[in-house]
């Protein structure tokens, strides 16, 4: 689907059954105006900003659209697909109600029977099977607290539900990251300025190299090593990420200013700490290495399976990235297709979707984050259809597969193209120091590259007998 | 129509005792952290909380077609109230969380642990509406402690009471009429109700019993439906609130309180009256009205009151967060557009525009993003 239609949407509105949008003729985004005539009545003080305005009578589908990945979209077709897709959020916001409370108050009771029953189960975690399946009940516990219940919920998905437990702006989730960081970095940084290079924190979290336009530099060489720390450790990497610590090597970060979120962090940390490997454990007497074991692993087992699914929303082979320039006058239509390639599905099971908090539909999230995420699913249908009228790629694989194309971006990324070496070595730097561990990196990267070399054909047999087996057991179901 | 049921006696939501006392504490908190215990017990056990109350229902009576009676019994954590004050409930209809006050009618007594909640449908009103229809014995409602400190019985009690209502404006004054009998109150009470025939008159039966049983409670139905008038031998009074009422309610205007408590044209009337007379009875009224919508043009512009902030200004077509920092405020905002909810604020009252959807709503209390919502008339936000 990556061949760009010839045909103009207009031209499919007439031809299929679709029922057109009505064109409505009001702004898309109270900010970005779009680019269709305002109307009079509405005193917007955005006026002055409106830009590009096509002369009248020219056909500016011809013209080259805005965004590079895309350049068959002109932006008048951008706006059109922004428009079908406020038609489709605004079916299921008015839809909201009976259904939807229903569904997260029966997933915050699977949470509550999980985490009580672990919980007991694990003051006997001396016994094996009861450290088995404690763990695993508390494990699911906490992800469906993370993701189902907490990510959603922070992103006010049940605010219309008026329930002071379900509330977007003040809800506390069972993890290291304090909630409200949580709802900056993440509901405002991240999801405004999604897979923007240079804005977008999510890309590489400040500490890896997730992107071609990200200059190279010899500390990248340890990509995988960062990554695999940051997957076991990725309630804490969560935790940081909105103090934007990569400043402190840019040198335009202040620790007195960060203060209270620390603060705010330690607090958190230190009580999540205090009930998972302290007072859980000294109540199970002597049983406590047990009980402290196992909860260790079943926060690590969280961790990893939220680290996939977050990795696997963004950095999939195919998902595009964007550049600061090309989203400068960005309209409510040119954001939708932003998020639209910048994100990738995993696909799966209805188990598989709610354990991952329908992250899995990370497109479809992404386009509307406060719709509640049960009903992506029955959402990405219309956002598939409208995908291939539009001629615009919509990314979806399995979780091994994607996870695998991850890692072999981030393996590939850690060592220097020859051009970006030389970049790199051009580039003027400040001190003797830098200058000599260049050096060093020079002859680093050559064997670093070998290593990558043999891991990523190595991954790639390995995925290989993974998708085959995926492949075998879902002729199996489907039989 | 029938009697009220009596109130049980002991405590039942007491029986958790030590083990509740064990789940209050801080090693609890931590325990259950960062959700509070309550997340758990009312998986567990809806009737016990820490911090949150919670009412079981324990009796439902219809008292006509349209009204009405609950007995709840609150959880441990519920500190009783005083006779006049009012409590909010919270049902969920339809998946929306909707809250709403009524007066506990029944005796503030401590001995009461029961809370009897009269409620009357509205033919447009969600949570009366829901539980007349579906109250059931063993369903849980959330509960606010009791509100209200201008409304309630003076400490130490004056020898006189005088208690004026209309409709269902009589649940709180029913209450201070059965704390005052419970308390063995030895002044006159007066008891002066206006219900438009003998038919609509709540808790006739139980007024009739405190009136026998009681001979300082003087009982004074009075119905404003014209052909009703003669159904009941103890209807002496008739028509409308005035001069010759207030006399047979209060025929010494010494060592008194009074409290009217209905229709927002009876409390009109009475006060009006207490002025004219000039009367030394403290008078104490409460309201009780369904709020009322004003019918709004969409682009209508009115004032904008940041309530937090103390600032006013006209409204300009632009939205909410543009007019503030436009005030010079500086409200925490993210992306602008809708979608990261950083802008968030209360809205005290008025309703809003959604800029991108041009729906008009918004309820006192909703909290909305003001970077997408344009006032439309009047509007107060908590910045």
């Amino acid at each position: 689907m990556s061949t760009p239609t010839a045909t103009p949407p207009a031209t499919a509105f007439d031809d299929d059954d679709f029922k057109a949008v009505p064109k409505s003729d009001r702004p898309l985004s109270p900010k970005a105006p779009d680019r269709e005539s305002r109307p009079a009545g509405h005193s917007r003080a955005t006026a002055s900003t409106d830009v590009a305005v096509a002369e009248p009578g020219s056909d500016t589908s011809r013209t080259p659209g805005p965004l590079h990945a895309v350049p068959h979209m002109s932006q008048d077709m951008l706006d059109a697909f922004g428009r079908e897709m406020e038609a489709i959020r605004k079916k299921h916001m008015d839809d909201r109600g009976e259904r939807d409370a229903t569904y997260i108050r029966s997933i915050i009771k699977a949470q509550r029977r999980l985490e009580i029953g672990g919980r007991a189960l694990l003051e006997f975690a001396w016994v094996p099977p009861f450290w088995v399946a404690g763990v695993a009940a508390l494990s699911a516990s906490k992800i469906l607290d993370n993701m189902e219940i907490g990510h959603n919920v922070m992103h006010g998905q049940y605010d219309w539900m008026q329930d002071e437990e379900l509330n977007g702006r003040t809800f506390e989730w069972d993890t290291a990251c304090p909630a409200d960081q949580w709802r900056h970095s993440h509901n405002y940084m991240h999801h405004t300025h999604t897979n923007i290079v240079g804005k977008d924190r999510d890309i590489g979290y400040g500490i890896l190299r997730m992107s071609e336009d990200q200059p190279w530099e010899p500390y990248y060489l340890g990509n995988l090593g960062y990554v695999s720390a940051l997957a076991l450790l990725f309630e804490y990497g969560v935790a940081v990420h909105d103090l934007e610590t990569e400043g402190i090597r840019a040198g335009d970060w202040s620790l007195k200013e960060r203060l209270p979120m620390l603060r705010a962090i330690w607090d958190k940390v230190k009580g999540q700490a205090a009930k998972d490997y302290v007072l859980f454990p000294l109540l199970a007497g002597p049983g406590a290495p047990a009980t402290l074991s196992a909860n260790v692993t079943a926060n690590i087992i969280r961790n990893l399976w939220t680290f996939s699914i977050i990795f696997c929303g963004h950095f999939p082979d195919g998902v595009e990235e964007f550049t600061e320039e090309e989203t400068a006058e960005e309209t409510r239509g040119g954001w939708y297709v932003r998020q639209l390639l910048g994100s990738a599905n995993l696909t799966g099971g209805k188990l598989f979707h709610i354990m991952s908090g329908n992250l899995s539909f990370q497109i479809e999230h992404h386009l509307f984050p406060d719709v509640p995420a049960h009903r992506y699913a029955e959402i990405s249908v219309d956002v598939k259809e409208a995908c291939e009228r539009y001629g615009l790629d919509y990314h979806a694989g399995p979780l091994p597969y994607q996870l695998f194309t991850v890692f072999r971006k981030i393996a590939r990324l850690s060592v220097p193209t020859d051009a970006e070496l030389q970049a790199y070595l051009d580039a003027p730097r400040g001190n003797r120091v830098v200058k000599a561990a260049a050096g060093a990196a020079r002859t680093a990267t050559v064997g670093a590259k070998g290593a990558a070399g043999v891991a990523s054909s190595g991954a790639r047999g390995a995925v290989g007998a993974v998708t085959g087996v995926v492949g075998g057991l879902r002729r199996t179901v489907t039989a | 129509m029938t009697s009220t049921t009596t109130p049980p006696t002991t405590s039942p939501s007491r029986t958790g005792g030590l083990a509740q006392r064990l789940l209050g504490t801080k090693v609890a908190d931590v325990l259950a952290g960062p959700h509070d215990v309550d997340h758990y017990l009312e998986l567990l056990r809806p009737d016990w909380a820490v911090r949150r109350i919670r009412g079981e229902i324990v009796a439902v009576e219809h008292q006509n077609d349209d009204s009405l009676t609950i007995t709840l019994r609150p959880t441990g954590t519920w500190p009783g109230f005083q006779a006049g004050q009012h409590v909010e409930i919270s049902v969920d209809v339809d998946g929306v969380r909707h809250r709403r006050s009524y007066s506990p009618s029944a005796s503030a007594h401590p001995r009461t642990r029961t809370i009897e909640l009269t409620i009357r449908r509205h033919p447009e009103g969600v949570v009366s509406r829901y539980l007349k229809e579906h109250a059931r014995v063993g369903m849980f409602v959330g509960l606010s402690v009791p509100q209200g400190e201008d409304f309630v019985l003076p400490d130490p009690r004056p020898r006189r009471v005088v208690l004026i209502s209309g409709g269902s404006g009589i649940t709180p004054v029913l209450s201070m009429l059965r704390t005052l009998t419970d308390e063995g109150h030895r002044g006159e009470i007066t008891f002066l109700h206006y219900a438009r025939s003998p038919q609509d008159l709540l808790y006739a039966e139980e007024l009739e019993r405190i009136a026998a049983e009681h001979p300082n409670v003087a009982l004074l139905p009075v119905y404003t439906r014209q052909d009703a008038t003669s159904g009941d031998p103890r209807s002496e009074l008739t028509g409308r609130f005035g001069p010759e009422h207030l006399r047979r309610a209060l025929p010494v205007d010494e060592d008194a309180a009074a409290f009217v408590c209905g229709p927002g044209a009876l409390v009109e009337a009475v006060r009006n009256l207490w002025a004219e007379q000039e009367l030394e009875t403290p008078l104490r009224f409460e309201h009780f009205a369904p709020p009322v919508l004003p019918d709004l043009d969409p682009d209508q512009l009115g004032d904008v009151t940041f309530a937090g902030s103390d600032v006013t200004t006209a409204a300009d077509g632009s939205t909410l967060l543009e007019q503030a920092e436009a005030a010079g405020l500086s409200p925490r905002s993210g992306c602008r557009m809708g979608i990261c909810l950083t802008c968030k604020c209360t809205l005290n009252s008025g309703v809003v525009r959604d800029t991108l959807s041009g729906e008009i709503g918004g309820v006192p209390g909703e909290e909305i993003r003001i970077c997408v919502s344009a006032p439309v008339g009047d509007v107060s936000i908590d910045l």
